[in-house]
Formats: structure tokens, C-alpha cells, sequence
């Protein structure tokens, strides 16, 4: 029987086990959404805006390890979803975006809602499709989803003509795939790992460094019992938070440019550094001349162009990190004969421990004005972390990721690599469709939650249970911080200063709205706002002028660590705290 | 800081619509330089073999051929460096033959000595087709110079490996240093 090009992409949908699809419909895919009307076995969440789309599919891959599905018009839906795409490039997101396209014949004629898609999404995409053949379908879609999912993850954008999508075919799903010239290396070279093996178990100061791979590959159980056999002081990256839980012992925080002082100061010192599923990103490097200058390097990742791209690698590892780590333990397991083989690394580890000791996180709790890090801590301890958190960009991203501890993987959902304002309210909205028992905060800024606040209505109108807890500082915080610390404090259009009421901005969607402008009232607000069941948009008016500490400047090394604003350097007594150790 | 060398990568492409736009692509968005390129259907229709004459110091070279393995079109990267082999390149040159007189004489000599070809010939120019590597390439430019060059079509340069080095040259199964990986090769 022949079916239409919409009908094939939902049979195709459902065959690769989609159930949720994001989109926002629009002139040239109306067939599509009639198709999905008439089949109620696709949920389609309408977002408000392309982009929301797409950060939702981001949170619901994410949060579930599965592939977001993006369903949008040509010409504008189709050019909203680019920071998005970008974005889950960047972060390894897998994604299938199908956009709507004109006609094949009038494609480069200028129609209206006409965009070169293909064109501007090459390189913000892990690869893209443009249909010119019924023909072609099953197998692009296929061949979409596997690209998508395997090797190092990534969106993959499907551009689908107008006549395409009505014109009718038989409609055979391949069972398989098979790309000649892609082929990721899971498998890790089995001389590579034991040269890894035997340089763990000779070095004397050995820092393991994971990141978002870990999360990828899905695995954590094996990175905690590498820490766990070998005793390794373990630090992850802002993708990589979960990856090992927040409050095991060996894990000394998130490193680089707000990274805590105990894992700048070890990866400073470390003879071995055991890097597995990062990428040597600038933010966690800072001047790359001088990062971990005395060690020799692992590195373990799935993207072969990951290693050496910035930082020099002395055992290079490619392959899927979970096939790895196991190889890799059982390697030590075989060569060093027993866990008594990692003793010597016990006046490492108690080194460590006394840099965590030395300069822990921490903030001044003040009486009169509440601390956005004091909310984050509350919110910690109201949900035990047992709950998805997503974050925007900027100040109450970093406090977030220093002062909530992620115990599982999936379960912390940020803009890393692109550091795109406007991804984590969405995103929240994708994990709590993927997760609809689990408690799903949004943490965001006043500034981030009004890049893409329109999806207020989206809650709403589908009754998720997001909690949004925005700490309003009147400024765009980073901005304004980087501003005070490298520009004499001139605070060029980083004062927002007269936001909306976000009360009664909440009441105007239809979702509750609740406040605290004062420290005491912080704990009633999250217990209020937290029990209720619908949506609720909690504003916490904060400390103006509150800093991410530690700080790394740009550029800098990872070990001249500020601790202080640049106001109370002058204080002789306090001079002390900037650190060149 | 390995010094920065001149590099012929070989690139077998799937030949589909949009290929060339993300190598293409790959280069200027990455920072490297395309120095020439050369894009013709390979034997089996269904790939094109590109030749993109390149340069960078070793740790460059070695992401562009990461990068390029890493597009989802591309079948094949061999970086020639790593082996001997031969370059060409072809020219149609259009030169004026009546400046002075014994110009189309002069003309007609260069032709023979470069084993080039006459390929049009006007009352007041001749047309050549010459092909050679860089160094005769560069050579019959310079002998022609003083004729007045009037016009040249380049063709940019394709490269092979020689045969002993690809069948039985140490490099030509050998994994990537250190055994990182095996890019995409048989």
C-alpha cells in the first residue's frame, strides 16, 4: 500500500521507539501535523518558540539518553532552530530536527518561507539530510537516528520538501544500516589501555578528569569503581556533573575557571592525569601552556579529533568510554595484583584532602539579604537531590553546579559548550515530559529566564509540574562580574534593574507565582512552592553584588585562583587569599 | 612546533549533492588553508576523489585529517606526506607571439623544450596545454613571462601515491601513531 512522505516519517518515528515529538507547526509541514491529528500514538509538545523546541528535545535526550525529536516549519521555524542545534552540537545531544522545506522544485527560487537550511545548519549539525526522493526516506531517517546516537552523539538535521511530504510510495523500513564511511570506534586499542594501566600504576599523584562522555556512554558504574578500586581523586566538568555522585568521597568538585581549589590544585600537581570523555575545553584549561604542566596524559574519548586538539596526549585512547574503563580495569585488576597495589596513593589523596580543607566552597550567609548560594543549598537540601535541574547561563549556573550536589547521571541538564541563555527552561519542559513522576527545577537568572519566558505558557497549558526558581539579581550577574573585576566596574548594559513582576508575570500564564525577598522567608517559599502540583515560578531577590568564587581570570592559569572581589584586594589583610601558589 | 610543511591530502568522498560545500566548509570554519583543490568522479561513479593541496605544521595537518574523517560523507583520507609520491598539474596558457619579432618562433621552442602542446593558435597568440609537476610548471611560466602571458587556466594539482609505496611500503597499513586508532583504512 502506498502511504504519503508525512505518513512514512511517522511510521518511521515509531519504528525507531519515538513517542514525544517538539515542534511548532507551520505553512509546508501541515501535512505532518494532519498525519500526527489522525495518529495519537506521537505526542506532539507545543512549545512557543522554535528554539524551546529544541532545548526541550536537548532536556529530554538528555535526561533520558535517548533522541530528541524536533518537528518545525521552513524558512523562520526552521532558521530558530540554529542556536539550538549549535547548542546540542557542542554538548553532544543526539537530536533528529525534520524541517519543513518549499517545494523541491522551488527550492533557490526565494519562496516564501524559503530558507537554505542545509546551507546554514552544516556546521552546527553532527551531519544533515535533504530529501530529494520519496525513495530516499526510510533509509535518511534511519541512517539519521543511528548518526545521531552512536560515536560521539549529536543532532542531525532532515530538511523534507513540501511534494515530498504529500508524494505517495510503498513505504519498506530498513532493518539495518550501514554507512560505508562512518563507522565510530568503540573498541579501545587493547596496547593503549595496558600502557594506560601501567602508567596509573606508577605514578604516584594520579587525577582522573571525566566529563559528559561518561554521561554519553553510560558510564558511570564503571568510573566509580575505577575510583573506587584504585582510590583516584576524581574531578569532573560542568557536562560531566553526576557522572560520579556529588558526595563521594574522592570527588573534589568541578574544575577550571569556577572550579573548586582542590581540583585546580591537583590537576596543577598530578604525574598521571586520566582524562576520560572531555575535551580540554578553554574553560576548564584556562592558558593551556600551564595546565597540568608535569603529567603525563590518558586520554579517553570517542571523538578521535577530541585528542590533541588543544592539549598534548601521551597514551591516546579512541573509543566509547563505558568499553573502555572496563577494559581498562580489568587491566589494573590484572596487573596489579590487588587493591594494596594503589596504597601508595594515600599522601596523594591526603593532600587533596587538605586543599579541600584549605579553601572549601563557601559564601557569607547574611541576615538581611538573601545569598543565591544559601537558595541553592536550601533546594539541595529540601529534594536530597533526588530530582532533573536544569540551568541557563551565567552566575547561578556556576553556583549551581558548585553548591547542589548531583548524585546521578541524567540528572543535571546546563548549556556547556555554547553557553546559550534561554536553553534551561525549555529543557526542564523536555525532562519533565520524559520523567513525568520526577520533581524537574528549572534555575535560572532573571536575565536567562527571559530568553525564552513565552514557554510559561507551554506548562501551562500542559500542566507540567516545572518548578522555576529564578534568583533576581538585577544584573546579567556574569557580566556585570566581569565587568567589576576587568572594566573598572563600568556596568555597560549589564544592569537590568526593572524586570517584570515575575508574580504576577507567572499569574498572567496561569501558573503561580511566589516571592522571597528576604533570607528568612527562603526556606517558606521553597516548602510553599515545592508542595504545590502545577507550575510555580519562585523569584528570589538576591544579593546585587555577589561573585562566583573561585575565579580563574580568562586566560589565565588554573592556579591563580581569585578568592575575593577586586575591592577588598586592597585590604592588606586580605591580599593574602589571591593565590599564585 | 613541527614546521609547517606543504601537504597533499587525498580525500574519497561519497559523491553526493553538497560534498565538496562541507570539505569545503570544513576548511574556512576550522582555520585551515585550501591551497589548491581538484574534484573529479573516482572509477566507481558513486565516489569523487578530491586533492586538496594543504599546509600546516604537523599538529595541524593531523586535526585536518581528523576533522575530515569525522564528516559523515567521507570515505577515505590518505595525507600523501607519508608517502612518495607524484603530483601533476596541467595549464592552458595563452601567450602574445607578436611583441617583437621572432616572438612566435621563441614560443614555438619553449613548446618543445616543455613537451607542451599547441592547442589554438591565433595571428597574434598561440594557445598551450602543459603538464608537469610544480618545478616545470613553475619553469615555462617563467620562460613565457617575457612573451607577455596573456591568460592562464589552472587546473590545480591532482596527486598520486607511487605504486612500490602503496602496495608494499611500511606506512601504507599503518595504524595511526601510537596506535590512537586505524582512521579508515582497509
Amino acid at each position: 500500500m502506498k502511504i504519503s512522505g508525512a505518513e512514512m516519517l511517522l511510521e518511521s518515528l515509531k519504528r525507531e521507539k519515538i513517542t514525544h515529538i517538539f515542534g511548532y507547526p507551520g505553512g509546508v509541514v501541515l501535512p505532518i501535523f494532519d498525519a500526527l491529528y489522525k495518529d495519537p500514538s506521537l505526542q506532539v509538545i507545543l512549545t512557543r518558540h522554535e528554539q524551546a523546541a529544541v532545548h526541550a528535545a536537548e532536556g529530554y535526550a538528555r535526561s533520558s539518553n535517548t533522541v530528541g525529536v524536533v518537528l518545525v516549519t521552513s524558512g523562520p521555524g526552521a532558521t530558530n532552530t540554529l542556536t539550538g542545534l549549535a547548542d546540542a552540537n557542542m554538548d553532544s545531544v543526539p537530536l533528529v530536527v525534520i524541517t519543513g522545506q518549499v517545494p523541491t522544485k522551488m527550492i533557490g527560487n526565494d519562496a516564501f518561507q524559503e530558507a537554505d537550511i542545509i546551507g546554514m545548519s552544516r556546521s552546527c549539525t553532527k551531519h544533515n539530510f535533504l530529501v530529494r526522493k520519496i525513495s530516499d526516506l526510510p533509509r535518511i531517517i534511519k541512517e539519521a537516528f543511528y548518526i545521531a546516537r552512536t560515536g560521539r552523539p549529536g543532532p542531525v538535521l532532515i530538511d523534507f520538501p513540501k511534494d515530498i511530504i504529500l508524494e505517495k510510495a510503498e513505504f519498506h523500513y530498513p532493518e539495518t544500516v550501514s554507512i560505508r564511511s562512518y563507522n565510530p570506534t568503540i573498541q579501545g586499542n587493547r596496547w593503549q589501555i595496558r600502557k594506560a594501566a601501567q602508567a596509573i600504576l606508577k605514578s604516584r599523584k594520579p587525577v582522573i578528569y571525566a566529563g559528559g562522555g561518561i554521561i554519553s556512554s553510560n558510564a558511570h558504574k564503571e568510573l566509580l569503581e575505577l575510583v573506587n578500586l584504585a582510590n583516584i581523586p576524581t574531578t569532573l566538568t560542568l557536562m560531566g556533573l553526576g557522572a560520579l555522585p556529588g558526595d563521594h568521597p574522592r570527588f573534589m568538585g568541578m574544575l577550571g575557571m569556577h572550579g573548586t581549589y582542590a581540583a585546580n590544585m591537583a590537576i596543577h600537581h598530578t604525574d598521571v592525569l586520566i582524562a576520560v570523555g572531555v575535551r580540554f575545553d578553554d574553560r576548564v584549561t584556562g592558558k593551556i601552556a600551564e595546565f597540568s604542566p608535569n603529567s603525563k596524559v590518558i586520554h579517553i574519548d570517542i571523538d578521535p579529533t577530541s585528542i590533541r586538539k588543544n592539549f598534548h596526549v601521551d597514551v591516546p585512547i579512541v573509543g566509547d568510554a563505558r568499553v573502555i574503563l572496563k577494559d581498562l580495569i580489568e587491566e589494573l585488576r590484572e596487573i596489579s595484583g590487588g587493591e594494596d597495589a594503589f596504597r601508595h596513593f594515600q599522601p596523594w589523596v591526603a593532600q587533596t584532602s587538605e586543599w579541600e580543607k584549605e579553601h572549601p566552597l563557601k559564601y557569607a550567609y547574611d541576615k538581611e539579604i538573601i545569598k543565591p548560594q544559601y537558595v541553592i543549598e536550601k533546594i539541595y537540601q529540601f529534594t536530597q537531590g533526588d530530582c532533573i535541574v536544569s540551568t541557563d547561563v551565567g552566575q547561578h549556573q556556576m553556583w549551581t553546579a558548585q553548591f547542589f550536589k548531583f548524585i546521578r547521571p541524567n540528572t543535571w541538564l546546563t548549556s556547556g559548550g555554547l553557553g546559550t541563555m534561554g536553553y534551561g527552561f525549555p529543557a526542564a519542559i523536555g525532562a519533565q515530559k520524559a520523567h513525568p513522576g520526577k520533581r524537574v527545577i528549572s534555575i535560572t537568572g532573571e536575565g536567562s529566564f527571559l530568553m525564552n519566558v513565552q514557554e510559561l505558557a507551554t506548562v501551562v497549558s500542559l500542566d507540567l509540574p516545572v518548578k522555576i526558581v529564578i534568583l533576581n539579581n538585577q544584573y546579567l550577574g556574569m557580566v556585570r562580574q566581569w565587568q567589576e573585576f576587568f572594566y573598572g566596574s563600568r556596568y555597560s548594559s549589564s544592569f537590568i534593574g526593572q524586570s517584570p513582576d515575575f508574580v504576577k508575570l507567572a499569574e498572567a500564564f496561569g501558573a503561580v507565582g511566589l516571592r522571597a525577598t528576604r533570607p528568612e522567608q527562603v526556606e517558606d517559599t521553597i516548602l510553599d512552592g515545592f508542595s504545590r502540583r502545577g507550575p510555580v515560578l519562585m523569584e528570589f531577590q538576591v544579593d546585587p553584588e555577589e561573585n562566583v568564587f573561585p575565579m580563574v581570570p580568562a586566560g589565565g592559569s588554573n592556579i591563580e585562583m581569585i578568592f575575593e572581589s577586586p575591592g577588598e584586594k586592597d585590604d592588606p589583610k586580605k591580599r593574602d587569599s589571591i593565590l599564585t601558589a | 612546533m613541527s614546521e609547517v610543511r606543504k601537504h597533499f591530502v587525498q580525500i574519497l568522498v561519497e559523491n553526493r549533492f553538497g560534498v565538496l560545500s562541507r570539505v569545503a566548509g570544513l576548511f574556512s570554519a576550522r582555520g585551515f588553508n585550501i591551497d589548491s583543490l581538484s574534484v573529479a568522479p573516482g572509477l566507481d561513479p558513486s565516489v569523487s576523489q578530491m586533492t586538496i593541496e594543504t599546509q600546516g605544521d604537523d599538529h595541524v595537518v593531523e586535526q585536518i585529517i581528523k576533522q575530515l574523517n569525522k564528516l559523515i560523507d567521507v570515505i577515505k583520507v590518505v595525507d600523501l606526506a607519508e608517502f612518495s609520491f607524484l603530483s601533476r598539474e596541467t595549464l592552458l596558457i595563452r601567450v602574445n607571439t607578436n611583441s617583437r619579432p621572432g616572438d612566435r618562433d621563441e614560443a614555438f621552442r619553449i613548446v618543445e623544450i616543455f613537451r607542451a602542446k599547441i592547442i589554438d593558435s591565433s595571428p597574434t597568440t598561440y594557445t598551450f596545454e602543459v603538464t608537469g609537476d610544480e618545478d616545470k610548471i613553475e619553469a615555462i611560466l617563467n620562460f613565457l613571462k617575457p612573451l607577455g602571458i596573456k591568460e592562464v587556466i589552472r587546473t590545480g594539482k591532482v596527486a598520486i601515491a607511487r605504486e612500490d609505496q602503496r602496495l608494499s611500503g611500511k606506512n601504507a597499513s599503518r595504524p595511526h601513531p601510537e596506535g590512537e586508532l586505524t582512521l579508515n583504512r582497509p
